[in-house]
């Protein structure tokens, strides 16, 4: 029960100045992953083998380490957008909801993090044999 | 987390009553009617009337009147104008929120169900109460703030086209059946202002006089107030006055990117 008024309820605390940022690289990160997924899937599908040596030879070559660590981060970045936005509209629960997006944003960074360190140990100790 | 299921006093209950049509009536259509009396102490029931159509108008509206008049005057709905333009006959009908005074009976096939609009507090039978909807239209001031002087002669001038833009936003009748009809209103209506009163301030964003464009804007720049919305286009589809509340919100958050991006 509260006496506060319908409007000042409405207002809550006011504008919080952003979301267009967070909208706008959802989006952005949306257009980037479209030529790094098929890139992926496409040259993933187009091996001659699976063999370990095979895959970690593709990883070493030219400029895919490179193409790798972007569509690891792009893709983290693009899924804790995401994430934040499903728990910020179904948690409403607090301590949930704050252990959520705490969890969420911790478990993206350390995805790219191993991602990044496995793409590069691959690429620098990778030789052909 | 997310609740899946209604409060346990707002579950309907089993003890739904039945008004049979009179007999010898030849052309009848079965009604269920949400029905929930907060004096009472029960929980909702869904009540069941039969009405002789052939003694009856068109519009599921004309049928509630009938329902009132004849079968149960304790039914509780509001009505005033019975053609599209006050918006108090807003309800959920055949699972689609809408005018009973503009929905034809001959639209529905089957029982005719009639439920308050969704997921707001109910004060009686089919009456919603909409509170928080008016608060939140309101707190977009929407009102004219002008920083230019009134010409001291004559109204504040706008061309053809500067008008036109706002010909269609203008014509919302507040009837509530987009925010209603609305996911992200439904989970988080306590935060999201919903497509009725972000239509209300498009509305105002694009009026060629009006002045306060940026402060519009800035009030809109929230992660809960504007971006909520998920272009889920239920409330253009809900829309009984045909207007396109998403496009605007989509406007809206276009205005946004290219203020501060583009």
């Amino acid at each position: 029960m509260s006496l506060q008024s319908p409007l000042g309820r409405a207002l809550g605390r006011g504008s919080a100045h952003q979301g267009v940022a967070h909208w706008w690289v959802q989006r952005l990160t949306a257009i980037a992953l479209i030529p790094l997924t098929l890139w992926f899937v496409l040259r993933i599908a187009g091996l001659p083998d699976y063999e370990y040596d095979t895959v970690r030879a593709w990883i070493a070559t030219g400029w895919h380490p490179v193409w790798l660590i972007l569509l690891v981060g792009t893709l983290a970045w693009h899924s804790a957008l995401g994430v934040q936005v499903v728990l910020e509209d179904y948690v409403h629960e607090k301590g949930i909801k704050v252990a959520a997006l705490v969890t969420s944003i911790f478990l993206h960074v350390l995805a790219v993090a191993a991602g990044a360190y496995a793409v590069l140990r691959v690429a620098f100790t990778f030789t052909a044999g | 987390m997310a609740e899946f299921r209604l409060p346990a006093n707002s579950r309907i209950n089993k003890d739904g009553k039945v008004h049979k049509a009179p007999a010898g009536s030849t052309n009848v259509r079965t009604f269920k009617v949400y029905r929930y009396d907060p004096d009472g102490g029960e929980n909702p029931r869904i009540d069941t009337f039969e009405v002789d159509m052939d003694s009856c108008g068109p519009m599921v509206l004309d049928a509630l009147i009938k329902i009132k008049n004849e079968l149960d005057p304790s039914l509780t709905f509001r009505r005033s104008c019975r053609e599209g333009i006050c918006g108090s006959c807003a309800m959920n009908i055949d699972g689609t929120n809408t005018l009973a005074c503009t929905k034809s009976c001959d639209e529905v096939k089957g029982e005719v169900k009639i439920y308050p609009l969704p997921h707001m507090p109910v004060v009686k039978d089919l009456v919603p109460d909409l509170t928080q909807f008016y608060a939140q239209y309101a707190s977009v001031k929407p009102w004219l703030q002008s920083k230019t002087p009134a010409p001291p002669d004559r109204e504040r001038l706008q061309a053809p086209d500067e008008q036109e833009k706002i010909d269609r936003p203008s014509a919302c009748i507040l009837c509530a059946c987009c925010s209603t009809s609305c996911p992200s209103y439904w989970w988080n209506g306590d935060r999201y202002l919903g497509p009725a009163a972000l239509l209300a301030a498009y509305r105002w964003i694009i009026d060629s006089r009006d002045d306060a464009t940026g402060e519009r804007l800035d009030a809109l720049n929230d992660p809960f107030k504007l971006y909520r919305c998920h272009t889920i286009m239920n409330c253009t589809e809900a829309c009984p006055k045909d207007l396109n509340p998403a496009k605007a919100i989509a406007e809206i958050k276009r205005m946004m990117v290219e203020r501060e991006h583009l």
